[in-house]
């Protein structure tokens, strides 16, 4: 097969290449347009996350989550805060489980909405992406108002949340969720019977169900594989319980079927979110919580159903106010891993388009 | 010779030779700026508005930026191939707007000022010939660049307007037919004669020429050369400054070209809507260069207007969109029309 040697072309996609999503490398070798290996090269975005926390009080490591997925810090907030919580043993007043319940619902319907237009700007529908952003616009309105940040929010505390909902935002909130199906409406109009995303999409990207169990997928790309498993109903943490809300399930795995029940998962948000708000009950929006929080020795795993899949902390408590060892599960390094077995076979070109359907954030990837 | 004729003799063809430089340049300046603007206001933003009224010097800006940037010739390229390709894309572009008639003759005294500079009873073929050769500076910019991305582009570009070359040339030939010359002017003439614009008279001619051309100017949804997402910037990555801007002033100018021709053949050139209806004969009163620009815009807009819409075509789909649907459908729309002229 010296022939086919030959023809065998090692390409390096990134780490400055546009549609990487950041600095990621791919070390790909195509035959003419065929993907014969993708491996993806990491580290480029390495802060050492895990071992800076360690010299982190709890109450300082919040605001670093904020930069894992920053398209979704305040799932990354209610992540760590649920673990640090479940490990001491504080109670969170109802109050503040169900406004975490509304800010992490918005904030899974801004990445989700940053997602489509990365994703539809990958197979060149550039104005699905202008789209996305716009409505995305008033949900970062909405974080702005509430806690000042619109990308790195550090929305929540420990024992709770910062402030109150307030008459304002409550405002902002409904507006949110009169006009947002619209917009989900209109990208959807553009895209879903459109001949060429189609083409771009169906049958892109396969990972049979097992394959997908094996690798750890997780999050709408597991869901997209036939698989009803959300931390939201199956493992329900911050009275998630409470609410009525459907799972979206496909069967065929590929791209366009992780568009559908990405696009279905907005909609659900937006009916948890108004469910939440109806039922908000009265009470304190934040618990007693020491300045200086010592938690005896233990240790702990809890995960949560982020925007990308599932996303735990595991933290070992030794007695005094800093962690002694925190690491992430961030569903977006995982999700990576499947993306060779999703690319080997299609052409060049479908993999940005699977690379996109992964939804994947590199500060996340590389903490 | 009176001093006068001679006059015109000589000043006139050195003013058309000024204005077939200017005006594709302009109308290029024109699209650039509309292309920014229109698909600003499709996606919700405000696009450039700085530098003149509404930003319409903006490209007269980026131009000029372009002209002061370093010129960087990557180590291992082929220095020759690498400086002729963007000259031989610009070349071949503006030598085809030599042969596109702007407009009718008209009488200026005793001179008859034709709005054209080369008058060849093969016109078409020579315009469409033009066109493809500047395929070759594609091919030799993404040779010569000695990189993946750029080699990969400059592949795909081969393959892509070789294909619709086939569509096009079939379509043409239904025009050709009806019309019985390759003169473009001749064409639009019949036209004219005919009462009907061709375009209405053989839709199918029509959309399969218009697609072909705009994958042939590689633009979306057929842009896979220069897939930005996918080949970085296509056959152009490694050009900078100048040689970049020529490339990118060509596919403009090239846009403007198959608008023409779109416009020519199947679309009454500067003949006015319904040439042949006695009720709309005011409508000759706005002169036929107005008319064709007119309906050029028209064109160039669709082409903004697409590309804010659609998705991106990939490969595959592009190739077999060609081969098993366009060429068959326009042999078969070729001898329908065929049949049709002799039945009827």
């Amino acid at each position: 097969m010296a022939s086919k040697a030959f023809k065998e072309i090692d390409l390096n996609m990134g780490p400055q290449h546009p549609s990487t999503h950041g600095v990621l490398r791919l070390k790909v070798s195509i035959d003419n347009e065929v993907v014969l290996h993708v491996e993806p090269v990491l580290g480029y975005l390495h802060r050492g996350m895990e071992k800076l926390w360690e010299s982190q009080t709890y109450h300082q490591i919040i605001p670093l989550t904020d930069r894992l997925d920053y398209l979704a810090s305040l799932s990354n907030n209610l992540g760590y805060c649920l673990t640090v919580e479940k490990l001491a043993g504080i109670e969170v007043p109802k109050r503040a489980q169900y406004i975490r319940v509304i800010l992490a619902e918005l904030q899974r319907l801004a990445s989700h909405l940053a997602w489509i237009g990365f994703m539809a700007n990958d197979v060149g529908a550039m104005t699905v992406l202008l789209y996305g952003f716009e409505a995305r616009e008033s949900f970062l309105d909405i974080f702005e108002t509430y806690a000042g940040g619109r990308l790195t929010i550090h929305g929540m505390r420990l024992g709770g949340v910062p402030f109150d909902l307030d008459e304002t935002v409550i405002g902002m909130i409904r507006k949110v969720l009169e006009t947002t199906p619209k917009w989900i409406a209109d990208i959807e109009g553009l895209l879903t019977d459109n001949r060429i995303w189609r083409h771009r999409t169906e049958g892109i990207g396969i990972i049979p169900q097992s394959d997908a169990l094996e690798n750890g997928l997780t999050g709408p790309c597991l869901r997209a594989a036939g698989m009803a498993w959300d931390l939201r109903r199956d493992l329900p943490y911050s009275s998630y319980e409470d609410f009525d809300f459907d799972i979206p399930v496909r069967t065929a795995s590929d791209v366009l079927d992780r568009y559908f029940v990405r696009m279905e998962e907005m909609r659900q948000s937006l009916r948890i979110v108004r469910q939440a708000l109806d039922r908000l009950p009265a009470g304190e929006h934040i618990a007693k919580v020491p300045r200086t929080l010592r938690i005896p020795p233990g240790e702990i795993y809890h995960s949560i159903e982020a925007p990308k899949g599932e996303l735990g902390f595991f933290i070992r408590s030794n007695g005094t106010d800093k962690p002694e060892r925190v690491k992430m599960r961030s569903p977006s390094f995982i999700n990576l891993m499947s993306l060779e077995q999703m690319c080997k076979g299609n052409l060049f070109s479908d993999i940005v388009g699977v690379l996109g359907s992964l939804d994947i954030v590199l500060g996340e990837i590389d903490k | 010779m009176t001093g006068k004729a001679f006059l015109f003799e000589l000043l006139i063809p050195v003013i058309k030779i000024v204005a077939v430089i200017l005006y594709p340049m302009i109308m290029v300046v024109v699209m650039i700026w509309l292309e920014r603007r229109v698909v600003a206001w499709i996606q919700g933003r405000i696009g450039p508005n700085r530098v003149g009224w509404q930003g319409i010097l903006q490209p007269f800006a980026d131009a000029f930026k372009l002209f002061f940037k370093e010129d960087i010739i990557p180590r291992e390229a082929d220095k020759l191939l690498f400086n002729i390709a963007p000259i031989l894309v610009m070349f071949s572009t503006l030598l085809a707007f030599c042969f596109i008639p702007l407009g009718e003759s008209f009488r200026i005294g005793t001179y008859t000022l034709h709005l054209r500079i080369a008058d060849s009873p093969v016109g078409l073929l020579l315009v469409l010939g033009l066109s493809s050769i500047g395929v070759f500076g594609i091919i030799f910019g993404g040779w010569a660049s000695n990189s993946k991305y750029p080699l990969m582009g400059a592949l795909r570009s081969v393959i892509q307007i070789l294909s619709y070359e086939i569509p096009i040339g079939l379509t043409v030939l239904t025009v050709v037919f009806l019309s019985r010359s390759m003169d473009l002017v001749r064409i639009v003439e019949s036209q004219r004669e005919g009462g009907v614009w061709f375009g209405l008279l053989m839709p199918v001619s029509f959309v399969v020429f218009w697609i072909s051309g705009i994958a042939e100017t590689n633009r979306a949804p057929f842009d896979l050369p220069e897939a930005e997402n996918e080949l970085v910037a296509g056959y152009h990555t490694e050009y900078s400054g100048m040689k970049f801007a020529y490339f990118y002033i060509a596919e403009y100018a090239h846009m403007v070209l198959v608008s023409s021709l779109v416009v020519i053949l199947f679309f009454g050139g500067w003949l006015p809507p319904f040439p042949s209806i006695k009720a709309f004969a005011f409508l000759h009163w706005i002169p036929g260069f107005v008319w064709y620009l007119i309906k050029i815009m028209f064109f160039l807009y669709l082409y903004v207007w697409i590309r804010a819409t659609f998705p991106r075509y990939r490969f595959d789909a592009l190739i077999k969109l060609v081969w098993k649907w366009f060429i068959p459908l326009s042999l078969a729309n070729f001898l329908v029309v065929v049949a049709l002229r002799y039945v009827l």
